[in-house]
């Protein structure tokens, strides 16, 4: 296949940015896009450009490293799917496709297609944990867990903190990850004595942050790659009431 | 590639006596540190994977200053996230006859007899308090509907002591390290540097006292001192480019730490994963693993004929060979991943393989789909049946799924004491950075038990032990300097090369070459021509390599070729090591040293020892540490 | 919002069964304008409640509009750099009506008031029995006004489609199992109020009410 590719090239965060066109050829519907990428910058390489910064690493689905916008939709429109995963036969041959890092102001562009996502470690520093230092733990076995409940907060659980939901939200907003860690900890009996004040520290540092608010638009999910139930917010939501009610 | 034989190695730390009783007597003779005092001192922690995170994590909430680096931009992305089976744990929940010492005989065995006792007792002691703690932190593991943990059974044990989270269990596990660590970052016990590579060991006085790291972002170079350094940076696959390690994964800090005196152990001990989805063409940058639970259901099978280039539906069942099956009538498609792996290579190496290139074997379900129906089948199988079409466009259920193996786990590292301290005082070594637990080959579902029984549970105590006699001082000035100069010069002369040729050209034939010549099956002629091409190789990089940029900028190229520079160096002590090493074991097969039926043979009178390999400005000098076995007796594994 | 909004589609459901009182004739319609005034009297003064009523409603409508204004300047500034492509996943639907469809929702609620209730653009004037206002406002030969109403409903029909579903996620009381019967019960809602609030309008301009 032969494809144009339409790149955001942004030296630094200083660099105002633009879109540049390269053009692909021979590409192998098997390839993984992140692969196609890899051949052009291998290219550029040689011809003593620079090539296209991105993040990536396990290439497998897992990490949340790998990100970008492809065509206006995170991680591409193929459904459930990080870009690492999201495979060349999916295009049609002399396609064009844009290529966008995620855009939201709490997530700076560092250069081309990386962008810091720090802010979802600080969402998580402010209580996305259950207090329990090492060696201080009662026998797993003593709570016994309702298979319900241990399901649903798998669901939840399951969150690869990436950054689609933010990318893709017409608000910006992070309710989609916060809310994946408050219900995850919330629905399991180990979360609940810090219940609420985790939810109430997370979500005041989610808007600390700069990120949008919600309006229920349903896209973060729509394009969450392990597909995180947007019931997860109504959770964030209750859990954030009862906490201000308080 | 010349080298020498230096005095033996001994572990001093383990305490003598009953081997149930050895962690305990260390616990208690190692010194504590008075809780005013923990705050002075200062522990650096490289690597935030299941090891590294656990390891932050508990030494903040002791209270120790702790700084913590990753490569990655979140210490959540580290490769731990990525294994899917599970975590093995001696809980008997099942009372299925499961123990302390039945999990510790598995693991000697499972490791081919090359690993020490004491270590792995504590680590199948230890492994029943991982999980009392994943729990407490929220990890979901699977439950039954009593509400209690569920456990499945693994290769190579007979026991179901497996706990998971669906296929997810590295990445649940992981992340209630992460969350632990961020916990102790916003309690100010642990500073976190993000998109940070270390890149040298300072040594000061004889003891590790600080690392020298690149700010990949601006690309300052950076001096972080302290009374201890911890490296958990994982292992080494990615030195055959292609492996089931992210991309990231690289062999830079340990080997750096190698170059400053710490000692290698076993670097050839390498396993091969039989299920991972073949390679589909040059452009390929990664494996993906299949979960080896797939050979519980799918058969194993190649044409009979060479260059068989029907369609598998077409070949009808005289003209398939099932080889796992007809060679190991007893154990069949379940044999021991070594032995999958091998027997793969052998039938490809004929000329039967299948798919692009003739890399791959088919993993066929059309027996188990008649047998149990399609929807049982998609009901065990569904998610990896979705994530090999998603790769491979192939629907499994219609067509067999093509499979080969792939480098998945080093059990080398460097060498350790019972205290997981290394040769040098000071610098501790945890999780697959290290060689210690898992002798030449590792088990099923142990890489997550390891990982965390040395972050939580070991290390903590030793890491005290060592900070009993600290603060230590002040910092040789000039042995920081050095080691910033060391690290400046090498990325000057990275960025003056100025060639044609990409770093990952050359690793892709750095990779080709040790997986053609120190891979699946090692020989005395294959080592020597790999020993002899890895030089020339690596001159060529040296005088040809291109980095574009700047060294003072985000720059991708520039780490790659840091990292591929250092891989030229451990490839070839790998193969190195492998040469000296005329017997098989494990993961290391020597076409020399071979049973009847082709089965690897093991020397135990000639070397029942573990390699340890120094760094010297003349050569590599090899520390033999010799293995005794005391509870578990030797035998040759049989798969038949 | 979604109190406030809560708010006004109890207010929307009144409104609409006191329209539709316009069936049973001039006199029940004018009953119905009358007793509003003086719901409560003797015990309160005259048009005391439904000056609360007002006042809440007011409130409502202004405090919907702060938090749509203060969420959308929100959004903003949490992207400052929009994207070269941008292609919506869940339809795109509630973004662009929501926003949209609140301003002219607002617009014509500002004309409905000077129409219907002020009476300033409405031929008959204030100074009219509130039936005679509404037959007039919608006479055959104002056809046009009859059609901003529609759409203006359809439109509200719409907005509530997404907000009553979206006031439950907000206030926490939505879950997965029950999302299906929340949104067939927004969309039910919507659809009643929809017909209920075309229905006068209609039978006037088409001349079935007179």
């Amino acid at each position: 296949m032969n494809l144009t590719l339409k790149v955001w090239r942004q030296s630094g965060p200083s660099d105002a940015g633009r879109m540049v066109t390269y053009r692909v050829e021979d590409v192998s519907p098997d390839m993984s896009f992140l692969e196609m990428l890899d051949v052009l910058n291998e290219r550029l390489i040689v011809e003593g450009d620079e090539p296209i910064a991105f993040d990536h690493d396990c290439r497998e689905g897992i990490c949340g490293m790998c990100g970008m916008v492809i065509n206006g939709v995170a991680h591409g429109e193929q459904r459930a799917t990080t870009t690492c995963q999201l495979h060349m036969r999916h295009f049609e041959d002399g396609a064009t496709i844009t290529i966008e890092p995620w855009r939201a102001a709490p997530f700076p562009v560092v250069k081309d297609l990386v962008v810091d996502r720090s802010a979802f470690d600080r969402i998580i520093q402010a209580g996305g944990f259950v207090s329990v230092p090492a060696g201080s733990a009662p026998d797993a076995h003593s709570v016994p867990v309702r298979k319900e409940d241990a399901d649903d907060a798998f669901d939840a659980a399951t969150c690869i903190g990436c950054g689609a939901c933010v990318a893709a939200c017409p608000n910006g907003s992070a309710s989609l990850f916060t809310a994946a860690k408050i219900t995850h900890l919330g629905l399991l009996p180990q979360g609940q004595p810090e219940r609420l004040s985790r939810a109430k520290a997370m979500v005041d540092q989610m808007d600390a942050e700069g990120f949008g608010g919600c309006t229920n638009t349903g896209e973060c999910t729509a394009v969450c790659p392990k597909g995180i139930p947007l019931d997860a917010i109504a959770q964030m939501n209750s859990d954030y009431l009862k906490a201000n009610a308080k | 590639m010349k080298y020498t034989e230096g005095p033996e190695i001994r572990d001093t730390k383990a305490p003598e006596g009953p081997i149930e009783d050895r962690w305990d007597k260390r616990k208690f003779s190692a010194r504590l540190v008075n809780p005013a005092n923990k705050r002075k001192l200062h522990v650096i922690v490289v690597g935030t994977g299941l090891a590294g995170g656990s390891a932050a994590a508990t030494l903040g909430e002791l209270g120790y200053n702790v700084t913590s680096f990753c490569y990655q931009d979140s210490p959540r992305r580290a490769h731990s996230i990525a294994a899917q089976g599970g975590i093995n744990a001696a809980k008997n929940y099942r009372g299925d006859g499961d123990s302390i010492y039945r999990l510790f005989y598995d693991t000697v065995k499972g490791g081919d007899f090359r690993a020490r006792e004491s270590n792995v007792y504590r680590l199948a002691q230890v492994s029943v308090n991982i999980i009392d703690q994943a729990v407490a932190q929220g990890v979901p593991f699977a439950r039954e509907y009593g509400g209690l943990l569920d456990t499945r059974s693994f290769g190579g044990a007979q026991v179901s002591r497996t706990f998971y989270a669906r296929g997810q269990t590295g990445q649940q596990l992981l992340l209630g390290a992460y969350q632990a660590l961020e916990r102790q970052i916003a309690a100010g016990t642990v500073t976190m540097h993000t998109r940070h590579e270390m890149l040298d060991l300072i040594i000061s006085d004889g003891r590790a006292r600080g690392v020298i790291v690149r700010d990949m972002v601006t690309g300052e170079i950076e001096r972080h001192l302290a009374d201890a350094v911890v490296l958990a940076t994982g292992g080494y696959g990615n030195v055959f480019f292609l492996s089931t390690n992210a991309k990231g994964c690289n062999t830079t800090a340990i080997w750096r730490a190698h170059e400053r005196g710490a000692y290698f152990a076993n670097p050839c001990y390498t396993q091969i994963h039989p299920t991972c989805i073949p390679v589909s063409g040059e452009y390929q940058s990664k494996l993906t693993l299949m979960s080896e639970s797939l050979r519980n259901d799918g058969r194993v099978w190649v044409p009979l004929k060479k260059n068989d280039t029907r369609a598998p539906g077409d070949i009808p069942d005289e003209e398939r060979d099932y080889y796992l099956e007809r060679i190991y009538p007893a154990f069949g498609n379940l044999v021991p991943r070594d032995i999958a792996s091998r027997a793969a290579k052998n039938v490809c190496d004929e000329g039967r393989g299948v798919g692009p290139g003739g890399l791959g074997v088919y993993l066929d379900f059309r027996d188990a789909i008649n047998r149990l129906g399609r929807d049982a089948v998609e009901k065990k199988y569904g998610n990896l049946f979705e994530m090999y079409e998603r790769i491979t466009g192939e629907n499994p259920y219609d067509v067999p799924m093509r499979i080969y193996p792939a480098v998945h786990y080093t059990m080398g590292g460097l060498w350790v004491d019972y205290d997981l301290q290394s040769t040098i005082p000071g610098l501790f070594v945890v999780g697959e950075a290290n060689f210690s637990d898992h002798g030449a080959n590792r088990l099923g579902a142990s890489a997550l038990m390891q990982g965390l029984a040395d972050g939580y549970f070991v290390l903590p105590t030793t890491v005290g032990d060592y900070l009993a006699d600290g603060p230590f001082g002040d910092v040789d000035e000039e042995a920081v300097a050095q080691a910033e100069i060391k690290v400046r010069d090498k990325i000057e002369r990275l960025m003056s090369v100025n060639g044609t040729r990409t770093p990952d050209s050359f690793h892709r034939e750095l990779g080709k070459l040790m997986w053609d010549y120190c891979g699946m099956e090692r020989t005395e002629e294959s080592l020597r021509k790999a020993l002899e091409r890895i030089p020339e190789l690596r001159e060529e990089f040296w005088q040809n390599v291109k980095v574009t940029g700047t060294a003072e900028e985000l720059n991708q190229v520039l780490e790659k070729a840091g990292r591929v520079a250092d891989f030229f160096d451990l490839a070839e002590l790998m193969c190195l090591d492998a040469l000296v090493r005329t017997e098989s074991c494990g993961g290391h097969f020597r076409a020399e040293s071979q049973d009847a039926d082709g089965e690897a043979l093991r020397d135990d009178e000639h070397f029942a020892h573990v390699s340890a390999w120094e760094h010297t400005a003349d050569g590599p000098v090899l520390h033999k540490e010799t293995l005794e076995y005391e509870y578990v007796k030797m035998t040759q594994r049989s798969y038949k | 919002m979604a109190v406030t909004g809560a708010v006004m589609v109890l207010f929307l459901v009144a409104h609409m069964i006191g329209n539709l009182k316009i069936f049973l004739g001039h006199d029940s319609f004018n009953e119905y304008a009358h007793a509003l005034r003086t719901l409560g009297e003797p015990i309160l003064p005259y048009r005391t409640l439904l000056t609360i009523t007002e006042i809440v409603l007011v409130a409502s409508v202004g405090l919907h509009m702060w938090a749509a204004i203060s969420l959308s300047r929100r959004a903003a500034h949490a992207r400052p750099v929009k994207y070269v492509a941008k292609k919506s996943q869940a339809g795109g639907y509630t973004t662009h009506i929501m926003r949209w469809g609140g301003v002219t929702i607002v617009l014509f609620v500002i004309y409905h008031l000077l129409d219907l209730t002020f009476g300033v653009v409405n031929p008959k004037g204030f100074d009219s029995e509130p039936a005679d206002r509404m037959v007039a406002g919608f006479d055959p030969s104002r056809w046009w006004v009859t059609l901003i109403y529609a759409v203006a409903v359809v439109m509200v029909g719409l907005h509530l489609r997404h907000g009553i579903w979206s006031a439950f996620q907000t206030l926490g009381w939505a879950k997965r199992n029950r999302y299906h019967v929340l949104r067939v019960t927004a969309a039910a809602v919507s659809v009643v109020l929809v017909l209920g609030f075309l229905a006068p309008p209609l039978a006037i301009t088409f001349g079935v009410v007179k």
